[in-house]
């Protein structure tokens, strides 16, 4: 590989946002025909440096070069003339659109002057088509199309261009392992044309299949280059990203004698034809921490948004003695039911302090001021934090912040949905200590939604498991191993 | 929001074009004024529908850009007694200026802060207006010596083909390749600069394309009326009855902006013995339009059509 020409050189990186030091003297190259994999957990600033290279953020410091020529602090649509294209993980497509002229749109000239051979456009977009499997549905609306679909397109519309450097954000997130395979076959090709491409991803293992290099940052910084074996074995890599070992449950299990603060029974929800939760039965003591486990689509955060009351169902959700059936979203959660949403849904523009100030409005100012003592000695990095707009925080603070808000309207049950969504887990370790800290000192009672089974069972008293809208499942973390273990993975 | 089908929508506008151009034959002269106001306004919502419908950008200022055109025109004639076809000539140019002025700053805002700019804009022209009252006529409002034509008819036809030589124009702009980079745009700008389109580029020119079209019926407007005054022309509620007709007609049509005017002025006419509630009621009709059928009127027109030939 040594002989190959880079393309893309970075060369001493710095982007701050305010006194946040995102990206920290990043240096590296991507030669054509080369796959260089960007990897690092959230908030490792990854995400930042493809936005720099791209344009759509201008570097604090340092220089990009693309075949020599400098391309940073130039605005994106120039970025893209020099040969740059960029495929981004979330799609927005037109609703009004078909693929084919998404596809089309991406091989428009900049000047609309310049004079277009319709025909020969009308080829080119369905070569392209053809190349990333989008021919038979050329004429179909974004709409229709399943969300690998729409990632095609995206794909589609960066190599449209014919890009010298390619920059891929989580190639993978979200698609099944068929469609993983299909992508990867993609993005080799991408090589053997000889672009220059980086992908941009959580960990190694996702993308170790298909790079030649990895590079990997934490906390804005470097902390190891080389194969993807290499940087599997370096040691700092491995603590960022396996941290401490987590603890198994320590607290002694809670007398259930009391009456459940939470009854579901029968809970069956559809969207249109879909039946997102069927005939759920589910029940929570005071003080108790339960644990709901199921993939991605089981229907966990639905059951979150059913018993919140901002869907339709059938069945009946007791909380305390209130039947929460037609109750409103807003008077439940004055109840004491406070939903944690795997989104986080933070005030983006306001600081961290104005977030938790917010949701403290209806307490009396002493008691707020209280709450918010309390809070931050349960997570001492907000803090720190405590003027910053939540928006530029990293994803494992947004999420500390995201919870932070939740206990700070002093709810009796918590609903805290995929807490880890994310997150490296040094960050988990942070929040499974808070966690602890909450089940050791408080009265509140939390259930817990979870892709990731390794931090749910020890956060958990009971466990019930979700598989395609039912609960399958339902017992002891320590019979959890034994019972379902394989069943479950 | 389904995309209504460009053949649906000719023939629909060749429906128009054809009752619109034997109307004269038999509707009573009242009623050729009121549609001559409507054609004018709905070349006013149309341009505002480009900007909005497919940039995504809310112009809360459409009466500073006909303003300018109308208040330069008229001024050229009043003043300088500058012949009708210079001063419309004129006056678009001044509109042009006068938004390419405006936008070359205020595009490169985010957020809402575009919309409000062209807000301040309006309230701008409107104080100069009536501080510069020697020249605009201030208060009073300001008439012109000459009239494009004495008669009803000819005014009318005169209107219509502002509006079809407009309608046309910015239909074919919306759906050429501008109109698509635009709504890409509209959609996420940080996407479509990341395949090379220069967004403040594309938005100035649509604005500018929309400056141009409000100045031209801006201009020709005065010399219908023979006089401009703030009130009928710059005043922020005249801006607000152009975008409600722009979103009533259908959001990214161009064309429904056409009906959304008729159904404006129409119906305000038709209210007017309600007297100072009309207003109100046309409002609420327009609200009520708005809330049922989000697509606006065309939609509500085309598309039990479009569900027939769904495939």
């Amino acid at each position: 590989m040594a002989t190959r020409i880079p393309v893309l050189n970075l060369q001493g990186i710095v982007k701050r946002f305010g006194g946040l030091v995102a990206v920290n003297q990043i240096s590296f190259e991507v030669s054509d025909g080369e796959i260089l994999g960007l990897i690092g957990p959230n908030g490792s600033g990854k995400s930042t440096v493809m936005k720099v290279i791209m344009g759509i953020l201008s570097p604090s410091a340092g220089t990009i070069t693309v075949n020599g020529q400098v391309i940073s602090g130039l605005p994106a649509h120039l970025v893209a003339k020099h040969g740059v294209g960029i495929v981004f993980q979330h799609s927005r497509p037109l609703q009004r659109q078909t693929v084919l002229e998404h596809i089309k749109l991406a091989l428009l000239p900049d000047d609309i002057f310049t004079r277009v051979n319709h025909q020969d456009l009308d080829a080119r977009a369905h070569v392209i088509a053809a190349k990333v499997g989008l021919t038979k549905l050329a004429n179909r609306l974004p709409a229709t199309l399943s969300f690998a679909d729409l990632r095609r397109i995206e794909l589609a519309k960066a190599i449209a261009r014919d890009p010298k450097v390619l920059l891929v954000d989580e190639p993978f997130a979200g698609l099944t392992a068929q469609e993983v395979e299909e992508f990867s076959e993609l993005i080799r090709d991408f090589k053997k044309e000889g672009r220059a491409v980086l992908l941009v991803d959580h960990n190694v293992k996702s993308v170790a299949a298909l790079v030649d290099r990895v590079f990997a940052m934490y906390l804005g910084s470097e902390i190891a280059q080389g194969s993807a074996t290499e940087v599997m074995q370096d040691p700092v890599v491995r603590e960022v990203y396996l941290g401490g070992k987590l603890q198994v449950a320590s607290r002694p299990t809670l007398e259930l004698g009391g009456p459940p603060i939470l009854d579901v029974q029968n809970l069956c929800v559809h969207y249109g034809k879909a039946q997102a939760l069927i005939d759920v039965n589910l029940s929570i003591r005071e003080r108790e921490f339960v644990s709901v486990v199921g993939l991605n689509g089981a229907g966990k955060t639905t059951l979150f948004n059913a018993i919140s009351g901002m869907l339709d169902y059938s069945g009946s959700i007791q909380f305390e003695n209130i039947n929460l059936k037609n109750i409103s979203a807003a008077k439940i959660s004055r109840a004491g039911i406070i939903q944690c949403p795997e989104t986080r849904e933070l005030f983006g523009e306001l600081g961290v302090g104005e977030n938790l100030e917010v949701a403290g409005l209806h307490l009396p100012k002493s008691l707020r001021n209280e709450q918010k003592e309390w809070l931050f000695e349960l997570f001492p990095i907000l803090q720190s934090r405590i003027h910053q707009a939540a928006a530029t925080l990293s994803g494992g603070e947004q999420q500390m912040l995201a919870i932070a808000r939740c206990l700070m309207a002093k709810p009796k049950l918590l609903l805290l949905d995929e807490p880890t969504l994310g997150l490296a887990p040094v960050i988990l370790e942070q929040l499974s200590k808070a966690l602890e800290k909450l089940r050791h000192t408080t009265d509140l009672t939390v259930l817990l939604s979870e892709q990731n089974v390794t931090f749910a069972l020890p956060h958990a008293d009971r466990v019930y498991v979700l598989e395609n809208a039912r609960l399958i499942w339902h017992g002891k973390p320590d019979q959890f191993v034994s019972e379902m273990g394989d069943a479950y993975l | 929001m389904k995309k209504i089908p460009a053949q649906r929508l000719i023939i629909l506008a060749v429906v128009f074009l054809i009752i619109a151009s034997t109307l004269p034959l038999y509707a009573q002269a009242y009623l050729l004024g009121l549609l001559t106001v409507a054609y004018y306004f709905g070349v006013f919502s149309m341009s505002w529908d480009l900007l909005f419908g497919y940039a995504g950008e809310v112009n809360f200022g459409p009466t500073f850009l006909m303003g300018l055109g109308a208040y330069t025109a008229g001024i050229l004639n009043n003043q300088f007694s500058l012949a009708i076809p210079w001063c419309i000539v004129l006056g678009s140019l001044a509109a042009v200026i006068g938004g390419l002025v405006l936008a070359l700053p205020a595009l490169r805002l985010k957020g809402p802060y575009f919309g409000l700019t062209t807000l301040v804009a309006v309230l701008l022209l409107q104080n100069v207006i009536i501080f510069m009252s020697d020249l605009t006529g201030g208060e009073i409002g300001l008439t012109v010596p000459d009239v494009i034509a004495i008669n009803e008819v000819s005014n009318y036809y005169i209107a219509l083909g502002v509006l079809s030589v407009s309608g046309f124009v910015l239909y074919t702009l919306a759906n050429s390749r501008l109109g698509l980079i635009l709504e890409a745009i509209g959609q996420n700008p940080v996407e479509a600069s990341a395949l090379g389109f220069n967004v403040t580029k594309h938005k100035l020119s649509a604005f500018v394309v929309s400056a141009f079209f409000s100045g031209v019926a801006g201009a020709f407007l005065v010399f219908y009326f023979g006089s401009a005054s703030v009130g009928t022309l710059i005043e922020v509620s005249v801006g607000v009855q152009i975008i409600i007709a722009a979103v009533l007609g259908g959001r990214r049509t161009i064309l429904g902006a056409v009906l959304g005017s008729i159904f404006m002025i129409a119906a305000t006419e038709a209210l007017r013995p309600l007297g100072t509630l009309s207003t109100f009621v046309v409002s609420l009709a327009a609200l009520f339009v708005i809330m049922m059928a989000p697509g606006g009127l065309l939609a509500l027109l085309l598309s039990k059509r479009e569900e027939e030939s769904a495939p």
